[in-house]
């Protein structure tokens, strides 16, 4: 698990050499969620000041608990270099830190000030005015992501939308639990794929939950883990699954937005042309995989692996999803 | 067989000892897992009440969409995904969509009955 005193020492060792030798380590506390990998807030006081900070770290320190998919904290860590130097709001890395090492395989960053939970961002009269500016903010950002240099950043996973739908259609097959809303979708976005775009650096997990908002509007982005190379209609149709509207429906960006004012944000800030209609197939994917992925969830229970109520309770999401297919399937054509 | 208590009784039961005399007793995860385990209680309570119905609706539409009989609903389905897979059934056969969408409506019933998606689906 990790507990505060194994990092603390380190951690203080870390934060004078860092900011001189007066400087404290002050409320160190283990966040919640994030299972594959420690996520933990400090802050650093020195002569300048309280320092807000944040360490990943994989659990214990040693990498091995991440899903295959995912990057490794120091790709993560040169991942928000690169997305910075491009513009987007991220947070300053300060530190990377080797596998081995006292604090072990982890990073350092500024801690950003702002709000994660969608519910809140989505209700709160504080985020009023987020909510005006959130659209366009995650255009902007999107569009300077999609931007990004691909040859100047270390070595990512390649994984487009067939990859995508192999990989999903292969774990499906596995459980052996034909659900006729899921085959109609595999079947219908292989006979109706569109022409590949051209790869750039995705973030693969762009939605509320994964991104700072404060009061003016998109403070940062976060949980690089994701990031792949792949289509850029994969990122904005992501943000679009009804999964993230958190109850706001009506609004198809993340139950705060209205996708062609995203779009229109995205391409003025340097990004390709799309349509509504050309998020359609990448949406209808997104659904596809969150329902696979509540499968996978409530597998780790079928198994023995998790016997948490938690996660055989996951199993009964997987038609959250269907609905959000059904629905998406009679609206195609609409945004044509 | 007796049904004093019947399954619905013992199941409100337990939910009832979950959300008023656990559940305020814990904290942290444990108050967490208790909320999931009541919303469970009560999914399995909609089941009761919700799944004899709706399966025998959804056989009779499965049996009509494919033009055969079975036994099971599940052994219909699985007919059902062979047959899209396959691509003998698609998006615009007839009545395929209709089906779909009923099932899924009583599915979600069952499973998450306050989902947006299912408002927009019922609008």
């Amino acid at each position: 698990m990790g507990t505060g005193s194994e990092i603390e020492k380190p951690l203080a060792a870390w934060a004078a050499a860092h900011f001189g030798a007066g400087a404290r380590l002050e409320a160190l506390k283990r966040l919640s969620g994030g299972a594959s990998q420690e996520t933990w807030a400090f802050d650093v006081v020195s002569a300048d000041g309280p320092q807000p900070l944040i360490l990943r770290r994989a659990p214990g320190g040693a990498a091995a608990a991440r899903s295959s998919e995912a990057v490794s904290l120091a790709t993560e860590a040169a991942l928000l270099g690169a997305t910075s130097t491009s513009g987007v709001r991220v947070p300053a890395v300060l530190h990377v830190s080797p596998p081995g090492s006292d604090i072990g395989e982890a990073f350092v960053m500024r801690r950003v000030a702002g709000e994660t939970l969608g519910r809140k961002i989505l209700r709160d009269d504080e985020y009023k005015v987020a909510r005006t500016r959130l659209t366009r903010d995650c255009g902007e950002a999107l569009a300077r992501i999609h931007a990004v240099p691909v040859a100047g950043l270390p070595d990512l996973p390649r994984s487009l939308g067939e990859d995508q739908i192999a990989k999903y259609e292969a774990i499906y097959r596995g459980f052996d639990m034909p659900r006729p809303v899921l085959e109609l979708a595999f079947a219908w976005l292989k006979a109706n794929a569109p022409a590949p775009a051209a790869p750039v650096l995705v973030h693969g997990d762009f939605r509320l939950g994964n991104l700072i908002v404060d009061e003016g509007g998109l403070g940062a982005v976060l949980d690089w883990e994701l990031a792949h190379i792949g289509d850029p209609r994969e990122d904005i149709a992501w943000l679009c699954v009804n999964s993230w509207r958190f109850g706001h429906s009506e609004k198809r960006v993340g139950g705060f937005g209205d996708l062609p004012e995203l779009l229109d944000a995205y391409h003025a800030a340097g990004g390709a042309k799309f349509a509504p209609a050309d998020i359609d197939w990448w949406e209808i994917l997104g659904s596809l995989k969150w329902g696979v992925m509540c499968m996978i969830m409530y597998s780790a229970y079928k198994t023995g692996a998790d016997p948490s109520v938690e996660r055989a309770a996951i199993g009964r999401r997987v038609s959250e999803n269907e609905i959000d297919l059904i629905n998406l399937f009679e609206g195609l054509g609409r945004h044509a | 067989m007796h049904d004093a208590p019947s399954a619905k009784e013992l199941i409100e039961a337990v939910k009832a000892f979950i959300d008023k005399t656990a559940a305020p007793q814990l904290t942290g995860h444990a108050a967490f897992h208790a909320r999931v385990a009541s919303n469970a209680l009560a999914t399995v309570l909609r089941e009761l009440e919700i799944r004899p119905q709706a399966e025998a609706d959804e056989k009779a539409r499965l049996e009509s969409l494919l033009g055969k009989t079975a036994d099971s609903v599940t052994a219909l389905n699985r007919d059902l995904c062979e047959a899209i897979r396959s691509g003998a059934v698609n998006l615009s056969t007839s009545g395929l969509l209709a089906h779909l969408k009923s099932t899924t409506i009583a599915q979600l019933s069952v499973d998450q009955p306050g989902y947006s998606g299912l408002k927009t689906a019922t609008r």
